[in-house]
This record gives structure tokens, C-alpha cells and sequence, in this order.
């Protein structure tokens, strides 16, 4: 897995520089040699089922639960076996952890208090970042009395308050209302890049992900599947995991017939980049995503072009999500998201018999026959 | 003792990689505050018990002789009776108080019925009594000139009729509480399912309730079972000459300074006792909540004829329970039982009796007094640390364990055991023997694992990343212990220190063999009043522990609700 800690970070001059990384827990492995480089300044995503491990390497960072083996540096300054009062970050936990005797400026003050920083200082300070966060006028409140989206914001200002030089947020999201998620995802992330604070972002939800972060560290079993921008993630997955965990995939199977064509079922696809040194015959994976089939502008010209039946259309609101089966013996399934107006213009219905085509750009080859449970 | 810590004091990464963390602090001082719960427990409970059981394959003058007392006791039946008749009694005293105390528990949690508030306080009594209380005051009722002795057609009070009512009152209400518990937790959508699938009254209760009470009923049993096994203040004053367990260690002990006899029907005791310890750990830990965070609370519905039953059941018990309260207050401040009926308070002179006299009372209250005030330090201190220090697993385990230990040791044992130990002449604790120390110590860790279960409640409760947050802003953690954790579960606090007060001022098992001239309390002193013939005073001793208890209890009522609306104005959205 060296390849994975490449991206943008320079080596170098990586702010946190993770290095073979082990964590664990008895007998399981809850990391498996693990390494990433993360710049100063840089948002990070932590992405991945629950069990992959990005909470044990959020929690490996902070020193709360050291890892096994493998070395973590911040700043240059090697902190892997310390603990995490003698480290230099400030933590977000999903729960908030919020003390829930102290109101809203107690609660900020807590760290501030601790370094016998003047008092009137201290209360300058819980102002500013209070009004930072938009809670100005709440101070005086108690946790209980603040909705969960407040309750976060206190949270973010209270890991704020002594600027630490790095700043973890385990699931800070999860516990709140679609609505109110959507919102502070904007806050946390314009609050990030007005402090220029390098943060490490733990979720499971790739929407958080995809829309927050400067870089995505997708996590499987242990190890790091991919990294790289939301844009790289999506539109290069470098695994079929990612493929299948970002985003909607179809998985199709198919055989090399040369170089640069595959064959799905009776229908040659041509695919850009060759497959070098794949022999023909050999069983390849093929993915393209729901969004990327097109059916418009298609004749019998086109490239990549399958014939398939329609066997269902899903109504999803601001779309259909299309079944189709290709109409040779094969009876390959995949699915197709077309929009209102298409379906209405070229009169898309169950039943029918359309050509869609696969843009060569946006097909992604694994080796191998990958058989995933659903393209969701 | 050599540094636990050493080995990991200072962190560092192995050329092989693998990392040895480096201890905070923190980490450093909790560990510590951790290996001296250990060693409290060590040497408050281990280390006794050992000499104790030790003691018992030893005669006279030390030598080691096997079994031969065991052998001893086994042939002499006027001793091994004792172990049917203690079964015996706490059997009986289970069923009865058992069911007594379900249909009460019934009534205030699935009736209507007016007065629950009151029926629960007046329920609740008997824990501020000493146990010898019924057993005096049922000597008043049933005794050769008791009031009421017809009601048992000829039949002796002396013996185990006695016995088993005080054991029924006196627990009760131990009973009582978990049986509340375990009924007042339900689902409401399980009886509506039941109700819309027509089953009867009678199948719901067989098909829903019990099932959902099972652990809190064995629970009951089992404590209840305890209590009544290692009682010694009933038996030794209302028991005549009908023998236990618990009686038989005061007697060979005290009676015969037969030590070596004693420690061989201690540890007779010992084995219901840890064996009802194990049975009952094993049911807690098989039981999972039958409440999901969705489940409806049940409401009970009114229902006329039930309702009626379940009132005058109610009123009938606490009837009972302040009769024989007030029998022994009645008692108390009578002249001359039977010849003079008229009121005095000269059975309160204590100082012209025999027991220690009013110094016992004050002492009882100091004894008290110190045991809540360090016992919830210790307790409460200790828990923190065993929950929330990180990594020292092994350690932490072993401790954990060491904490329930004492639930299973009854208090006669530990007494006895104390001696055994603390009077070693080669102990270097040895000052401790006969001073107040001790009984602080003796009743602290007589009562250690309910307090220690109550801080863990309490502690697991709140958020476990409270210590991760303080840490990551630098703060030391005792800061936030006195802070956050400390005002957050002041409720449990303040519940342990009266649970340890109240105790303290009414036990007489763990205390029985260690007060000396100078340290009398006012349990033992009505017991040796009682023992004396003196039975008015022994009931005005014990009026005055109940009024002490009870005076503090109220005030400690006040107190913790000023304190909470003042300190917990966050609890309230």
C-alpha cells in the first residue's frame, strides 16, 4: 500500500506524517500498516464503513488509543508514543462531550482557564469564537438548553479555543437532523478555511465527505484504499471498494478482447488507456456509474453503444433510476439514472427497448470478476 | 514495593516499530490512586479473611491441625443443628417476605391507588432501625407479658416464629426497592399487544409481567436470603434458645473465647453467603434491559375492585410496619412493663445503665459521621478510578472484582476476621485494634460494594470522552473530576453518604467484636442491654438510633434539594 500515501502531500513537508501505522485489539487488527502524509492547513476525510478503522487512526492521532506499532509526527516533532495532554490538537467527539453542568462560556473557558490566562483575555476570547460560531448571544446557557446543532457549534469553540495546530472531528455530524447536517457542514468547513486550521474529519457519509474535504482518505479492513481530491475519488475509484462505497456503481463483468476493448456480454466496448500487458481472454470488471449512461444523441455510430430492455424506472424525485438488461442472451443488469425530461422527450417506458452507450472516459476497469451484492 | 510504572513511564518507539506509550501524568497518578484501593481491599478483606479461615485449621495455641475442628464441629450437634435451623429460617423468611413485599410492589407501580408517596416512606422505615428492633418489639407484643400473646395460641415467640417475623420486617423494604425497580421498568406496547390479542388478566401477568421481573425477583430472593442468613441482632434477642449461624460465632467467641470455633462456623457462613454472592452475579450479568429507547413506559389503567384490594393491602402493611414501630416507642417510655403503664423517659437515662450510656449514642454518631464522610471519598474516588483510567487492564480487573467482594462477606465474618488480623501482635496495624479506626474501616468496607455499584451507575452514565476532551485542552483530570464529574453525580453521591450513615448507625453484626470501653456504640449497647434483661432501655436505644437516622435522612433530604436546585439548575431544559 505505498502507493496510497502519495496525493498532493509532499513528504517532506507534511504537517502530519503517519508512518506504518498497526493498531491491535487482541487478536484483531484494527489498522494494518497504515501511512499518509497530511499538509498544514489541509481539510481531511476520514471515509469508510464502520469497523475500517478511521476512528482507531483518528483516536491513534490523538494519542487516546496509541497504536501497536508505526510512528505519527506532527510539525516534525515525533509524538508517537505520547500522550494526548502533551500533544497539540483540539477534538470534536459525535457526542459532543459538552460538560454539562458548566453554560456555554464555562465550557469554552474550560482550556483557557487551565493556561492562568488573565481573566478579561480569557473572556475576550470566549466572545470572539462564540460569535464565530454564531452563538453570541447564548453564553449564558447550559448545554441541555441548546439544540444539537448548537450543542456542536460549542463543541467546535471549545476545541478552538487554545489554537491548537490541529483540529480532529470524530463523526462531529451524525447525531444531527438532515437538515441541520447540511448546514453545518458549510460552517465547520467556511470556520476551517477562515483559521486555515489543518483538520481531520472522521464520517461515514461520503456526501460529508465528498463535499467537505480537500482530500478523501477512503478506509477498508485495516488499510487505506485511496486517497485523493473528492473529484479524484469519484471519478478515478483506484479499487472496486471505492467504487462501490462512493457514489452509485454498476459493476458489469467482461473479457479482454484486445487492447483497449472489452467485451460485455455480445457488445465491444472501447475503453481509453490500454490494458497493458492483459492478456485477451482474460475476465475484467467494467464499472460505469448510473448518471454516466447516456441515451440521447446516440445512432448506430456511436461508440459503446448496448441494447437494452427497460425492465424498471424508479421514480427518485429529481430523476428516474432505470433497470435495464442487455438485450442478448447474456441478460446483463445495470442500472441508469435519466432525467424527468429525457424520459418524457424520448418516451423512456417499462417495457420498451432503447440504445444506450458508455462514454469511453467514464469507464473504470478492475481485474478480475468482481461480483458486488448491489451497485448502490 | 517496587514502581508498578517503572517499565512504562517514559514512551518510546522500539527499532522493531512497536510503540511503549509514554504515561501522563495523569495516567501516572490515577494507577497510583488504583493500586491503593487494591491494597485497601487487600488489607481490609484478603488478608482478615485469610487469617481468619487459617485460624480455623489451628487449636489453641497456634499449631496447624488439619480439619480437626471441622471434625469437632461436625460431631457436636448442638452445633451443626445450626445450619438447618439457619436454612430453615431463611427460607422460610424469603417466601414470606418475598411475596409480601411483590404485591406491594405490585400495588405502587401497576395500581391507581391514592398515597403511593406515603406507602413507600412508611415501607421504607425499617432500613433506619436496627434489627433488633422488631425482635424487641415483638418480645412486647407476643412475649410472656406481651399484649397481643394470644393471637399465637400458645405458641413461643422465643424461637423461630420470632425470628422469621422480624427477619419479614426487617427486610422488607431491601426487598421492597428492587422489586420497584424491576416493575416500574416495563413496556407499556407489550401489555397493549397482550390486551389486543384478548388474553386474560391472569395470562398477561404469567406471560408478561413475570417474565419481565425475573432477574429483579431472583435478585430479591437472593438478597433477601443474605440478609436473613448472616442477621445476628434477631436471633440473638428474640431467638431463645433456638440456634443459628450467626449466634453461634457470638456465643463460641464471646461466650466460650473459643476463637478457633468460631472461625469454623465463620466460614459454615461464609459459603451460603459467597455462594448466594455467585448465583447472583451471574443472573445481573445475564441480564440485558428489556427497555429499548423506544419502549412506552406503562401507565396504569384505574381499576375499581383492584384498586380497592390493592389499597387496603397497602394500608394493611404499613398498618403493621408502624405498629410495630410504635411498639417499641410506646415500650420505651413505659415506667414498668406491666406493672406501671405510666410514661417516663427514664428508660433513656441511659448513663445509669449498663452499654456504654448516652456516650454509645454520640459515639454511634461519630462512627457514622466518619464513615460517610471518607467511606464516600474512598467509594466514590475508587470507582472513578477503575472506570476511567485507561489501559492497566489486568489491574483494573482484579480491583473491580475486589470491590463486589465484600457483598459477599457477612459482617459477623469480617468482625471476627478483624480480630484475627488486627490483633495480631505481629500486624503492624495493630494500633488500629479498639479505636474508632477500625470501626470505620470494618463498617466502610462492610458496605463498600453497594456504594461502589451505585458510583459506577452513576459514573457510566456519563460521557466517556469527557476525560478525552480535558485531556486535549490540557487540563489534569482531577480538575475536571472535582469540576464536571463530581457535580454531575452529586445525586449518587449524596446517595451513598446516607446509604453509609445509615448503615453505620444501625449495624451491629460488623461492629460486634471490635468496640472497645472507649468506642460503645448504641446497636451493641441495646444489644447488651437487651442481653442484660434491660429491654425498655434496649428499645429506647434503638428509638434513638431510628431517630437519628430518620433526622438525618430529612435533613439530608432538605439539603440535597437546596444543594441540587442550586448546583443542578442544568438538569432542567
Amino acid at each position: 500500500m505505498s502507493d496510497t500515501s502519495t496525493g498532493k502531500a509532499n513528504g517532506e513537508h507534511a504537517y502530519l506524517r503517519i508512518r506504518n501505522l498497526t493498531k491491535k485489539f487482541g487478536d484483531f487488527t484494527a489498522l494494518r500498516d497504515v501511512s499518509l502524509d497530511i499538509n498544514e492547513g489541509e481539510f481531511i476525510c476520514f471515509l469508510g464503513p464502520s469497523g475500517c478503522g478511521k476512528t482507531t487512526l483518528l483516536r491513534a492521532i490523538a494519542g487516546l488509543d496509541i497504536q501497536t506499532r508505526g510512528t505519527v509526527e506532527q510539525g516534525g516533532k515525533d509524538i508517537s508514543a505520547l500522550p494526548p495532554s502533551e500533544r497539540d490538537f483540539g477534538i470534536v467527539f459525535q457526542s459532543y462531550a459538552l460538560f454539562p453542568n458548566l453554560n456555554v462560556k464555562r465550557n469554552v473557558a474550560y482550556g483557557l482557564e487551565n493556561r492562568k490566562t488573565p481573566k478579561a483575555e480569557t473572556a475576550s476570547r470566549v466572545d470572539e469564537l462564540l460569535g464565530l460560531v454564531g452563538l453570541g448571544d447564548q453564553g449564558d446557557k447550559y448545554p441541555s438548553q441548546l439544540s444539537g446543532g448548537q450543542q456542536q457549534r460549542v463543541a467546535l469553540a471549545r476545541a478552538l479555543a487554545t489554537s491548537p495546530g490541529l483540529l480532529l472531528l470524530d463523526e462531529p455530524l451524525s447525531a444531527l437532523d438532515a437538515k441541520v447536517r447540511v448546514h453545518l457542514r458549510h460552517e465547520v468547513k467556511r470556520l476551517q478555511h477562515q483559521l486555515d486550521v489543518t483538520t481531520v474529519m472522521v464520517t461515514h457519509d461520503q456526501e460529508e465527505a465528498l463535499t467537505m474535504a480537500d482530500r478523501i482518505v477512503v478506509m477498508n479492513q485495516g488499510v487505506i484504499e485511496q486517497v485523493g481530491t473528492p473529484m479524484e475519488i469519484y471519478r478515478h475509484p483506484a479499487s472496486p471498494f471505492v467504487a462501490d462505497f462512493v457514489g452509485a456503481m454498476n459493476f458489469l463483468p467482461a473479457t479482454v478482447t484486445g487492447p483497449g476493448t472489452l467485451r460485455v456480454g455480445t457488445f465491444d466496448l472501447s475503453i481509453t488507456g490500454d490494458l497493458n500487458g492483459v492478456a485477451d481472454g482474460t475476465p475484467v470488471t467494467v464499472c460505469i456509474r448510473p448518471e454516466d449512461v447516456t441515451t440521447r444523441t446516440i445512432d448506430a455510430s456511436s461508440a459503446n453503444m448496448i441494447n437494452v430492455n427497460v425492465d424498471d424506472l424508479e421514480f427518485m424525485g429529481s430523476f428516474y433510476r432505470a433497470t435495464l438488461t442487455t438485450t442478448d442472451d447474456a441478460k446483463i443488469e445495470f442500472m441508469a439514472d435519466f432525467s424527468i425530461n429525457l424520459v418524457r422527450d424520448i418516451n423512456v417506458s417499462i417495457g420498451s427497448t432503447i440504445a444506450v452507450s458508455f462514454p469511453e472516459g467514464r469507464l473504470r476497469v478492475f481485474p478480475g470478476e468482481t461480483i458486488m451484492d448491489t451497485a448502490i | 514495593m517496587s514502581s508498578p510504572l517503572a517499565t512504562t513511564a517514559s514512551g518510546r518507539v522500539e527499532m522493531s516499530g512497536s510503540v511503549t506509550p509514554k504515561l501522563s501524568t495523569d495516567d501516572k497518578i490515577m494507577r497510583w490512586f488504583i493500586i491503593l484501593i487494591g491494597a485497601w481491599m487487600i488489607f481490609a478483606v484478603l488478608l482478615p479473611l485469610y487469617f481468619m479461615m487459617s485460624k480455623s485449621i489451628q487449636d489453641h495455641d497456634g499449631n496447624f491441625i488439619g480439619l480437626g475442628n471441622y471434625a469437632e464441629y461436625f460431631s457436636t450437634p448442638a452445633l451443626f443443628y445450626s445450619i438447618e435451623n439457619s436454612f430453615f429460617i431463611a427460607a422460610v423468611s424469603t417466601v414470606i417476605t418475598i411475596t409480601l413485599a411483590f404485591i406491594f410492589a405490585y400495588a405502587l407501580t401497576r395500581s391507581t391507588i391514592p398515597g403511593k408517596g406515603i406507602f413507600r416512606a412508611i415501607a421504607l422505615i425499617p432500613i433506619l432501625a436496627p434489627s433488633l428492633l422488631p425482635a424487641i418489639s415483638f418480645v412486647y407484643f407476643f412475649g410472656k407479658q406481651g399484649v397481643a400473646r394470644e393471637l399465637l395460641f400458645g405458641a413461643e415467640i422465643y424461637g423461630p416464629i420470632g425470628i422469621i417475623m422480624g427477619e419479614v420486617f426487617y427486610t422488607f423494604p431491601h426487598a421492597l426497592m428492587i422489586l420497584i425497580t424491576a416493575l416500574a421498568t416495563a413496556d407499556g406496547r407489550l401489555y397493549e399487544a397482550a390486551v389486543s390479542l384478548r388474553a386474560s388478566r391472569a395470562r398477561i401477568f404469567f406471560t408478561v409481567t413475570l417474565p419481565g421481573v425475573k432477574y429483579g425477583l431472583i435478585s430479591a430472593i437472593f438478597v433477601v436470603f443474605t440478609l436473613v442468613i448472616t442477621d445476628f441482632g434477631i436471633p440473638k434477642v428474640i431467638g431463645g434458645q433456638f440456634n443459628v449461624l450467626a449466634t453461634d460465632i457470638y456465643k463460641q467467641v464471646i461466650g466460650q473465647q473459643n476463637f478457633e470455633m468460631g472461625a469454623v462456623v465463620s466460614v459454615v457462613l461464609l459459603i451460603p453467603a459467597i455462594a448466594a454472592f455467585v448465583v447472583d452475579r451471574i443472573v445481573q450479568r445475564k441480564q440485558v434491559s428489556l427497555l429499548t429507547a423506544r419502549a412506552v413506559p406503562y401507565e396504569a389503567k384505574p381499576a375499581r375492585t383492584f384498586d380497592t384490594l390493592m389499597f387496603l393491602y397497602c394500608a394493611f402493611i404499613g398498618f403493621l410496619i408502624l405498629a410495630i414501630l410504635g411498639m417499641a416507642a410506646y415500650a420505651s417510655m413505659i415506667k414498668f412493663w406491666p406493672y406501671d403503664m405510666t410514661f417516663s423517659l427514664k428508660n433513656y437515662d441511659f448513663d445509669v445503665m449498663d452499654g456504654g450510656g448516652w456516650e454509645s449514642f454520640y459515639n454511634s454518631l461519630r462512627m457514622a459521621a466518619y464513615t460517610a464522610f471518607f467511606g464516600t471519598i474512598i467509594i466514590f474516588t475508587g470507582a472513578y478510578m477503575v472506570e476511567k483510567t485507561k489501559g492497566f487492564t489486568a489491574v483494573r480487573g482484579a480491583i473491580q472484582f475486589l470491590c463486589i467482594l465484600p457483598m459477599a462477606v457477612p459482617g459477623m465474618v469480617l468482625g471476627l476476621a478483624y480480630i484475627f488480623f488486627f490483633n495480631h501482635p505481629d500486624n503492624p496495624f495493630n494500633f488500629l485494634y479498639g479505636t474508632m479506626a477500625i470501626l470505620v474501616i470494618c463498617t466502610v468496607t462492610h458496605f463498600y460494594t453497594v456504594s461502589h455499584l451505585t458510583s459506577l451507575t452513576a459514573l457510566k452514565q456519563m460521557d466517556p470522552e469527557f476525560e478525552a476532551v480535558s485531556a486535549s485542552l490540557k487540563v489534569p483530570f482531577f480538575k475536571t473530576f472535582i469540576r464536571v464529574s463530581v457535580p454531575v453525580c452529586l445525586p449518587a453521591i449524596f446517595d451513598i453518604s446516607i446509604y453509609l450513615f445509615v448503615n453505620a448507625m444501625t449495624t451491629v453484626s460488623g461492629v460486634i467484636f471490635l468496640y472497645s470501653s472507649d468506642t460503645q456504640l448504641a446497636s451493641v449497647a441495646a444489644l447488651n442491654m437487651d442481653d442484660a434483661g434491660d429491654i425498655a432501655p434496649a428499645a429506647a436505644m434503638c428509638m434513638m438510633i431510628v431517630l437519628a437516622s430518620a433526622t438525618v435522612r430529612i435533613l439530608h433530604a432538605i439539603l440535597t434539594r437546596g444543594v441540587l436546585r442550586r448546583t443542578q439548575s442544568w438538569r432542567t431544559r
